[in-house]
């Protein structure tokens, strides 16, 4: 065997280790959602039962805290993308003095530990007479996710062509016809993935909410307690179910990825 | 300013800096000051408010100084969310090279999506994920004994050795994705006259690609370590009673001593060593900013 194939294969056999490595622990934790024993493991392996899938369906507890995840989520978006998006818009046009400046205030949240938001946040609201609550969790959760969006927004933003605004605005467009059918279009693929991104950090979040929840639960925080409070499988089932929904999120996109891929090369046949 | 009232309008351009103002204002300088206030206050009772007891004082950064368990933590904290760092470090540098500039793009793109996986599912059940497998009757135990490498099950959730591995495996993507997305802006042509002109892998590497990716590799352990630091979830899950981690008591102070001016300080304490981090890794790799955030 000649050095190159050895390096070859050396490379290939890293790679499966590192998918091995990522993937092998989310299957055991979900395989053990099936076993029926008390305690959560794979081994011994005892047989397979519905019974934690049917606990966790009862209870009510879980079923409130994806409400209130969902919830929080969905302002998170509301909030975040706007304000992302507005921020990216206005650091894009002004000098590079205060560019850089503005600029470092709005990453900063980003390398901030989510216990240090929490926390600010918390005592921030608390002097106005705001106590801990969900919406203070929303407000601790847009301070980094907002971050993510402008940086998304601002790196689409730099592949756009100022003088189609100048057109606009020289053929007599109005300000708001300028945002509205000139720049946001072009920004739409960086705002809809702010979106995603938004809704999935903050159903993630577990840092930030845990200082600013209240007496409230999120999803995150509900998993958080059973593991501290007494481990049954029904956690297991519930990691289950969120790894059954990504894998299916993840190859409806590549499906998706794949035929548009295919249409545009198809385009360029019958343009040929 | 002027170039965005020209383009967008008065009211517009009022709108978006108006809500550019609320977030860096309202959500992000001003709670950090009052959180920076807050650590110089005492924790009174409500008839001692505006008293002669309600005053600015370094007392609560005493309480830090005076506890040597609360500097141990602080400096374990410390040296094990470095080990971390490194550790990813060495993990995901010879990855992202072969993702980069080895592997076909089609079997990158399907790699990454693999990837999305445990990018997806939460913190908290990955860590739980480590629980279960390094618990004494877990898979792992039962593996090692099985093919006869140990001859009794080991206690792996003891010290902060399941921290680390819990902490590797949490945070090991945001290490990979940023020297990825630095080595793939690599053109290929500078490698390969590299080679061309006799210069070994090693040299190679540490000649043309590191510096390349220096960027992402600045990015890469500023993420990690912060969010080592920061955590919350993975000692909590995975450590035990002779491996505490720093968040646990700020936590402490916020939960159960409800001191919220003492836990204020901790936070700011664990602010400030995030701060200097990444000042001490933009100075050694010679970074900006803006090449570290994006």
């Amino acid at each position: 065997m000649n050095s190159q194939t050895f390096a070859k294969i050396t490379m290939r056999v890293y790679l499966a280790l590192f998918l091995a490595y990522m993937l092998l622990p989310l299957a055991i934790m979900g395989g053990a959602g099936l076993n029926n024993t008390r305690f959560p493991s794979v081994y011994p392996w005892v047989g397979i039962t519905d019974r934690w899938f049917i606990d966790l369906w009862n209870d009510q507890r879980m079923w409130g805290s994806v409400r209130n995840t969902t919830w929080v989520a969905l302002a998170v978006v509301f909030i975040s993308v706007p304000i992302g998006t507005a921020a990216a818009i206005l650091l894009n046009s002004v000098k590079p003095k205060v560019r850089s400046f503005l600029y470092g205030f709005m990453v900063a949240p980003i390398l901030t530990p989510g216990a240090v938001i929490g926390i600010s946040t918390l005592l921030f609201w608390n002097s106005f007479g705001v106590s801990a609550g969900l919406y203070l969790s929303v407000l601790g959760q847009v301070s980094f996710v907002a971050a993510y969006v402008m940086l998304l927004v601002l790196a689409r933003l730099q592949s756009f062509d100022p003088g189609l605004e100048e057109a606009a605005l020289d053929l007599g467009a109005s300000h708001g016809q300028v945002i509205r059918r000139i720049l946001v279009p072009h920004l739409y693929p960086a705002i809809g993935a702010g979106a995603i991104i938004a809704f999935f950090q903050s159903v993630e979040n577990f840092n930030v909410t845990l200082f600013t929840r209240g007496n409230s639960d999120t999803l995150t925080v509900y998993v958080g307690s059973k593991i501290r409070s007494g481990i049954t499988p029904t956690i297991n089932a519930l990691a289950l179910l969120l790894i059954v929904v990504t894998v299916i999120c993840a190859v409806t996109y590549e499906v998706l990825r794949r035929r548009a891929e295919k249409r545009a090369a198809a385009l360029v046949v019958a343009e040929d | 300013m002027q170039e965005l009232i020209r383009r967008y309008g008065i009211s517009l351009s009022v709108m978006m800096a108006a809500m550019t103002a609320f977030w860096l204002l309202a959500l992000v300088v001003i709670p950090n000051l009052v959180l920076f206030k807050f650590s110089f206050r005492l924790y009174l009772p409500v008839d001692q408010l505006g008293g002669p007891n309600d005053v600015y004082t370094l007392k609560n950064y005493v309480t830090f100084f005076n506890s040597p368990i609360h500097i141990n933590v602080f400096f374990l904290t410390i040296l094990y969310s470095s080990l971390v760092t490194i550790i990813c470090l060495a993990i995901t540098y010879p990855l992202a090279y072969i993702l980069a500039k080895v592997l076909k793009p089609t079997d990158t793109a399907t790699f990454f999506l693999v990837l999305l996986i445990p990018l997806w599912v939460s913190e908290i059940l990955r860590s739980f994920a480590w629980f279960i497998i390094l618990s004494m009757q877990g898979p792992l135990n039962a593996i090692l004994t099985g093919i006869g490498l140990i001859d009794k099950p080991i206690r792996w959730i003891s010290g902060f050795q399941s921290v680390v591995i819990g902490l590797v495996y949490a945070y090991i993507l945001f290490m990979l994705f940023p020297i990825y997305n630095a080595i793939q802006a690599l053109d290929t042509n500078q490698i390969e006259a590299s080679q061309d002109l006799g210069a070994s892998t090693w040299r190679t590497h540490w000649r043309v690609v590191i510096p390349h990716a220096k960027p992402g590799i600045a990015s890469g352990c500023v993420m990690v370590f912060m969010l080592c630091a920061g955590s919350v979830v993975v000692p909590t899950t995975l450590a035990s009673t002779n491996s505490r981690w720093f968040t646990e008591i700020i936590q402490q102070w916020m939960f159960e001593g409800l001191d919220w001016n003492v836990g204020s300080a901790y936070a700011f304490l664990l602010l400030a060593l995030c701060i200097l981090f990444v000042s001490l890794v933009m100075r050694v790799l010679n970074v900006r900013l803006v090449d570290i955030a994006k």
